[in-house]
C-alpha cells in the first residue's frame, strides 16, 4: 500500500486534489469536514493520509508515508540532509512563496545584503547586541547568511505575526515566506533586492527508500522520479 | 576500530599532567554554559555548532562547545597575571549537514586537553607553542603557524579612509566579504541614489543611526580608488606559505615596499628566536599567512595548529593562538588581558598511537 500524505485543509488541499484529479486520480475527504480520513479513486493500492503540511516532511523522512505533498521550504527547513531521505518528484505549480529577508521601509540606506551587513555591524556597535532577525526558518536563514558571510546578527524565533516584530521592537528585520508581499508592505517592510533565500512551491515528494514501490503510481500520474 | 573512552581519557590525563608540570592550575568549568555570552561572542555560527537546551530558571543553555570562554571568565573574575590554567573534558559540537547527510559524521562529543596562559610578557606565545610542540613531538605532526596581527597591520596600512579600513578589518575573517569590499574600494566610488520614502519610522534602529551611515556613504563618494598595486601586495601577503625561515624572507621582501609591516615582521622574527631557544627547529614549522583567517575570529595574533599529514579529513590534532580580542569583548570594553592558549584532542592522539 502506498500512503500519500496531503495537507489536511485549505487551499493547499483543494489545489492538491485538483492536481491529482487532472491526472485521473480522484482524492476526497470521506465523511464530514472534521474527519481527517480520505478516499482514493482511480488508482490501485494508494491510500490517502491527511496531515498538517508541516508534519509531512517528518512523516516522509521516517517512511510512515511513501509520498507526500508539501512546500519545498518546509522540507528544507525541517529535514537536515533532506536529499538523503526524500526525493523531489514533481513541482506542482501552486503554493508559490518566496522566503525573503525584509527590513523597515524607512531604512532608505538599505537596498541589498551588503548594506544589511554594514548596518548590522553599526547596530551592534551602537546597541551592544546583535541585530535581530525574526523568523521561523532558522536553518535556511542561518545557512544563507553564513554563505553570504553576514555576521553581527542573531535570529529570534517567531512562529507567527512575524511582520509585526519590527514595530513591536522585538526584531529589526524579518525573514519570512511571502507570495504577494502585501502583508510586508502593510507593515512598512521592504524586501532586500536579492534573490530570495528560497523559492518555494507545493511539491510532490517521495521517501527515497520507497522510490521503487511508488514508480508505477508516478508513471500513472505522468511524472518520473 | 573504536578506541575505548577510558584509553582516550588516559591519554588526556597524560597531557593534563604535563600542563600541570608546566605550572598550570587545573580548572573544571561547567558543562552547561549560559547561552547568551556565547551567542554574543560568536553569533549564529555557534547555534549551528553547539547543542542548545532550555532551563526553566536560567533560560537558554549550551553544552560546552569549548573551554576558552568559561576559563577566561573565571580568570577575569579574580585572577591576576601571570596565570596558567589547564583542563580536560568533553566538548560537544553538532554538525548541520546541509542538503545531504555525510557518510562519516564527525564526532559530536570529544575530549579536549587545554592550556591557557594570561601574561603580559612577550615570551608567552613561544612558551605555549613550545609546550605543545614538545608534547606532540612523538606523533609526526606538521606544525602550521600564522599571525593575524600581521594581517591586521597590513590592512591598517592601506591608503584608505578610516571607514573603509574599519570595514575591512571587521571582515578579515570572512574572506568573500573581505574580497567584495576590496573590489569595491578599488573601483571609482559611485554616488548612491538612495530612495525616498514616506514610510513612518519603525523599529529600534534610530534615525540618527541611519543618518550617520548616510553621511559616511556620502563622504565615501570622494574616496580615491585603491591602487591595484595594493591589492596585488595583499594577495602576495595572504599567499605566503613556507617553512618559517623562508616565509620570513618573503615577508622581509614585502616590507621593502610596505614599511608598515616592519614591526609585525620583527615580532615574528623575535618569536622565531624564542622558539629556537625552546629547542624548536624553525625549518620544520610552516608559516601560513592566511592561517588565522580560517580560525576563530577572536584569534588576533599568533595562531598555530598541528595537523596529521596523512589524515587529510581530520581536523587539527591541536590548535591555539592569541586571543586578546576575546578578553576585550568579555571584559565589556573595560579590561583586556593578553591571553594565549591551545587545546589538544586526546581522541585523535589515541588513534595515532593505535595506528603505530
Amino acid at each position: 500500500m502506498i500512503r500519500l500524505g496531503v495537507p489536511s485543509k485549505g487551499r493547499l488541499m483543494e489545489q492538491t486534489f485538483d492536481w491529482f484529479a487532472s491526472r485521473g486520480v480522484a482524492l476526497s475527504r470521506s465523511g464530514s469536514d472534521r474527519e481527517y480520513a480520505g478516499r482514493v479513486e482511480g488508482a490501485e493500492g494508494v491510500s490517502l493520509v491527511l496531515l498538517s503540511a508541516g508534519e509531512i516532511p517528518r512523516e516522509l523522512a521516517a517512511g510512515r508515508i511513501e509520498l507526500g505533498v508539501t512546500g519545498t521550504d518546509l522540507v528544507r527547513e525541517k529535514l537536515a540532509g533532506w536529499r538523503s531521505d526524500v526525493v523531489e518528484v514533481a513541482p506542482m505549480g501552486f503554493g508559490h512563496a518566496d522566503l525573503i529577508l525584509a527590513v523597515p521601509e524607512c531604512w532608505r540606506d538599505c537596498e541589498d545584503l551588503d548594506d544589511f551587513a554594514s548596518i548590522a555591524r553599526d547596530f551592534r556597535a551602537v546597541h551592544g547586541f546583535r541585530l535581530r532577525i525574526a523568523t521561523k526558518y532558522h536553518r535556511l536563514v542561518r545557512a544563507w547568511l553564513a554563505h553570504h558571510e553576514v555576521a553581527d546578527y542573531q535570529l529570534v524565533d517567531s512562529q507567527g505575526a512575524t511582520e509585526g516584530t519590527v514595530a513591536n521592537q522585538t526584531a529589526e528585520a524579518v525573514a519570512d515566506i511571502t507570495s504577494s508581499g502585501e502583508t510586508l508592505r502593510a507593515n512598512n517592510l521592504k524586501i532586500l533586492g536579492e534573490e530570495p533565500i528560497l523559492r518555494s512551491q507545493a511539491t510532490l515528494f517521495a521517501n527515497r527508500a520507497a522510490l521503487g514501490d511508488v514508480r508505477p503510481f508516478l508513471a500513472q500520474l505522468g511524472v518520473e522520479a | 576500530m573504536t578506541i575505548p573512552k577510558r584509553d582516550k581519557q588516559a591519554i588526556g590525563q597524560r597531557f593534563l599532567a604535563a600542563f600541570r608540570e608546566a605550572g598550570a592550575a587545573e580548572v573544571a568549568p561547567d558543562i552547561l554554559l549560559p547561552a547568551d555570552t556565547l551567542l554574543d561572542l560568536y553569533g549564529e555560527d555557534i547555534r549551528a555548532r553547539a547543542y542548545t537546551s532550555t532551563d526553566p530558571l536560567r533560560g537558554e543553555v549550551m553544552l560546552r562547545p569549548d573551554f576558552t570562554v568559561p576559563v577566561v571568565q573565571r580568570h577575569m573574575a579574580g585572577g591576576a597575571e601571570p596565570a596558567r590554567y589547564c583542563y580536560l573534558g568533553e566538548v560537544f559540537r553538532k554538525q548541520d549537514p546541509g542538503e545531504e547527510r555525510p557518510a562519516n559524521p564527525r564526532d559530536n562529543e570529544y575530549l579536549q586537553a587545554g592550556f591557557e596562559l594570561f601574561a603580559h610578557d612577550r615570551e608567552a606565545d613561544a612558551e605555549v607553542f613550545g609546550l605543545f610542540h614538545r608534547l606532540l613531538a612523538p606523533y609526526g605532526l606538521q606544525a602550521v603557524t600564522g599571525d593575524t596581527g600581521l594581517l591586521m597591520d597590513a590592512v591598517r596600512a592601506l591608503p584608505l579612509s578610516g571607514a573603509r579600513r574599519d570595514a575591512l578589518l571587521h571582515h578579515l575573517w570572512r574572506p568573500r566579504r573581505f574580497a567584495r569590499l576590496l573590489a569595491r574600494f578599488s573601483r571609482p566610488a559611485e554616488a548612491r541614489d538612495l530612495p525616498s520614502t514616506s514610510a513612518p519610522w519603525a523599529g529600534l534602529r534610530g534615525e540618527d543611526e541611519m543618518q550617520a551611515r548616510i553621511d559616511r556613504l556620502l563622504a565615501d563618494r570622494h574616496a580615491q580608488p585603491l591602487d591595484p598595486a595594493w591589492i596585488a601586495r595583499l594577495e602576495r601577503l595572504f599567499a605566503v606559505r613556507a617553512p618559517l625561515p623562508g616565509a620570513l624572507a618573503k615577508l622581509r621582501d614585502l616590507v621593502a615596499e610596505w614599511t608598515e609591516l616592519g614591526p609585525a615582521v620583527l615580532r615574528i622574527e623575535e618569536r622565531m628566536a624564542m622558539l629556537l631557544a625552546q629547542g624548536v627547529a624553525p625549518d620544520a614549522i610552516l608559516f601560513d599567512a592566511s592561517h588565522g583567517r580560517q580560525t576563530m575570529e577572536y584569534y588576533d595574533g599568533f595562531t598555530f595548529s598541528f595537523v596529521a599529514p596523512d589524515r587529510p579529513a581530520w581536523p587539527p590534532v591541536a590548535s591555539g593562538g592569541r586571543y586578546d580580542a576575546l578578553t576585550a569583548v568579555l571584559g565589556r570594553g573595560g579590561r583586556a588581558i593578553p591571553a594565549v592558549g591551545g587545546i589538544i584532542r586526546p581522541g585523535l592522539v589515541a588513534e595515532l598511537e593505535a595506528a603505530r
